[in-house]
């Protein structure tokens, strides 16, 4: 099946001109003044922002955590179901993301607010009210409810593979159950480990609508000044590629060191 | 002991999962505009949502762009599979890397650099934002995953059989129709429905491309979170997930008689 290459040429033309180019303007625009004149301002800039960049990658961090000390055992329990209860699971772990997640973050909104439902069941017990909603504990807590799911998926597909008598001949050769976990189950784990932790860490890194939504003005994230450069008040598309490069760098040295972590790279993934 | 503990856990992390959703849904019903209290039992508010003619063209226009987005986004992306599975090793992994961009790239990545072009280029193509641009852009985020998921179906096909076609008469064209495509079917069909899924579902890449003009229903529902209280997102909320979950159980039974010959 000789000579048909040529087939993939209206797509390799389509992603120059819609992926490639694209991402050389945010290259051209972080280097550029408003008179499109060479400049590195705008990167010297980014230092004012650095707090932003920690904090982003601070609350990514936890959510990441987070997600991962809920989504491993509860991974590990579905995993260890019978089959056709597994499948249900899955689909229960599933069924939320296809809804649209400002819709699931907008009720996040109602249960934390100060009159919200939650506030209401404390009062009851003669708790409260406390503050909840626009904090940053309610923007760790809305990454983690719409990216647990991207957490257990992978970590489900390579747990339900492990052999259970792996486990077993660790028992027997007498390991505890702590010794278990941390010299066969991470392990063998570990792709899926890196997939469930590159797939919570980067959307949460980047989100600008949990941060507005849960973490009201005071809880302003780089994905949040991103969007502002571009689409809200101060509009500055030039510090707005800056601060798009910087964090496209960011994501590629961290997605670098997690790949390291994982032995059988895929063809042709990046680096 | 452990199986309570485990139930226990599992009854926790799906709480979890759903309580927001819950009190979507139970609140779409609220007589009062009442966050937190449920004062009665009313449709009012999917009577006035069917009627916010917002909404409704904002619904149109999404599944416009999700249809057409899809179906294109599935042609190319096939056409182009082949292609890539009949280059040399260095020049596919060329072509994959950019495959994968995309992918991996932030969303809001991915949509200020398309903003960024469309505004750029908008002066010699005479581009406003709006249908096209969007349409643009979720072809874009969509080309991938049609191409990961039928390249690995082209490599688990056998090349002898396309070939044993051609020996026994075939065209080209007619071996690829009755050859190969079968087998690479189930692999179009996936990346086909993820593509559809992805594109409804879409808001950070739509926003940035849409301009003020178009509007899909994810962008209009974001407008309405901005507003605080509104119970019209609670119905709209609980209409998407009946639909979701009605589309799941069809799926599901339409597969199981499947499972049993497996």
């Amino acid at each position: 099946m000789k000579g048909k290459r040529s087939m993939a040429l209206p797509y390799v033309v389509w992603s120059i001109a819609f992926v490639v180019i694209p991402l050389l303007l945010v290259v051209y625009f972080a280097f550029t003044d408003k008179n499109g004149a060479f400049t590195f301002d705008n990167l010297s800039k980014i230092v004012h922002y650095l707090p932003i960049f920690a904090k982003s990658i601070n609350l990514a961090l936890i959510a990441t955590i987070i997600s991962f000390l809920i989504g491993y055992p509860l991974a590990y329990c579905i995993a260890r179901s019978r089959t056709h209860v597994q499948r249900n699971l899955i689909l229960l772990v599933m069924l939320p993301m296809w809804m649209n997640f400002l819709l699931r973050t907008y009720g996040w909104m109602t249960l934390l607010e100060n009159e919200g439902i939650i506030n209401k069941l404390l009062g009851m017990i003669g708790l409260g009210p406390f503050e909840m909603i626009n904090t940053q504990g309610a923007v760790v807590l809305g990454m983690v409810y719409n990216y647990l799911p991207f957490m257990v998926l992978p970590l489900y597909s390579i747990l339900v593979k492990i052999d259970r008598s792996v486990i077993e001949a660790a028992q027997d050769l007498g390991a505890n159950r702590f010794q278990v976990l941390c010299k066969v189950l991470f392990p063998l784990s570990m792709p899926g480990i890196v997939s469930g932790v590159t797939m919570v860490f980067v959307p949460s890194v980047s989100t600008f609508i949990i941060s507005r939504m849960l973490g009201g003005g005071g809880n302003m994230l780089i994905g949040d000044l991103i969007e502002t450069q571009f689409l809200g008040g101060s509009y500055n598309p030039y510090l707005g590629s800056a601060l798009s490069l910087v964090l496209m760098v960011v994501m590629l040295l961290i997605m670098t060191v997690m790949n390291a972590f994982d032995e059988d790279d895929m063809e042709g993934m990046l680096v | 002991m452990r199986s309570i503990g485990k139930k226990l856990y599992l009854a926790c992390c799906f709480l979890f999962l759903y309580a927001p959703i819950a009190v979507l849904i139970v609140f779409s019903f609220n007589e009062s505009k009442n966050r937190a209290t449920f004062t009665g039992f009313t449709l009012k508010w999917y009577a006035s949502l069917f009627q916010n003619e917002l909404i409704m063209r904002s619904l149109f226009n999404t599944l416009i762009v999700a249809a057409a987005a899809s179906i294109i986004a599935t042609v190319l992306g096939t056409i182009a599979a082949l292609g890539i599975s009949g280059m040399r090793k260095r020049m596919r992994s060329a072509v994959m890397n950019i495959t994968y961009l995309p992918v991996i790239n932030p969303e809001i990545i991915t949509g200020i650099s398309m903003m960024l072009l469309f505004v750029f280029i908008k002066e010699i193509f005479h581009l406003e934002l709006g249908f096209v641009t969007v349409l643009i852009a979720h072809i874009t985020f969509c080309l991938p995953y049609v191409i990961l998921n039928v390249l690995p179906k082209l490599r688990q096909m056998d090349v002898s059989l396309y070939e044993a076609a051609l020996d026994l008469g075939c065209t080209p064209v007619s071996a690829f129709i009755k050859v190969v495509l079968p087998q690479i079917m189930p692999g179009i069909a996936s990346g086909f429905l993820m593509s559809f899924t992805f594109s409804l579902d879409d808001f950070i890449i739509t926003y940035f491309t849409s301009g003020s003009s178009f509007q899909t229903l994810p962008v209009t529902i974001y407008s309405m979170t901005r507003m605080k209280v509104n119970p019209q997102i609670n119905a709209l909320s609980t209409l998407m997930f009946v639909a979701v979950l009605v589309l799941l159980l069809l799926m599901n039974v339409r597969k199981k008689p499947k499972g049993v010959h497996a």
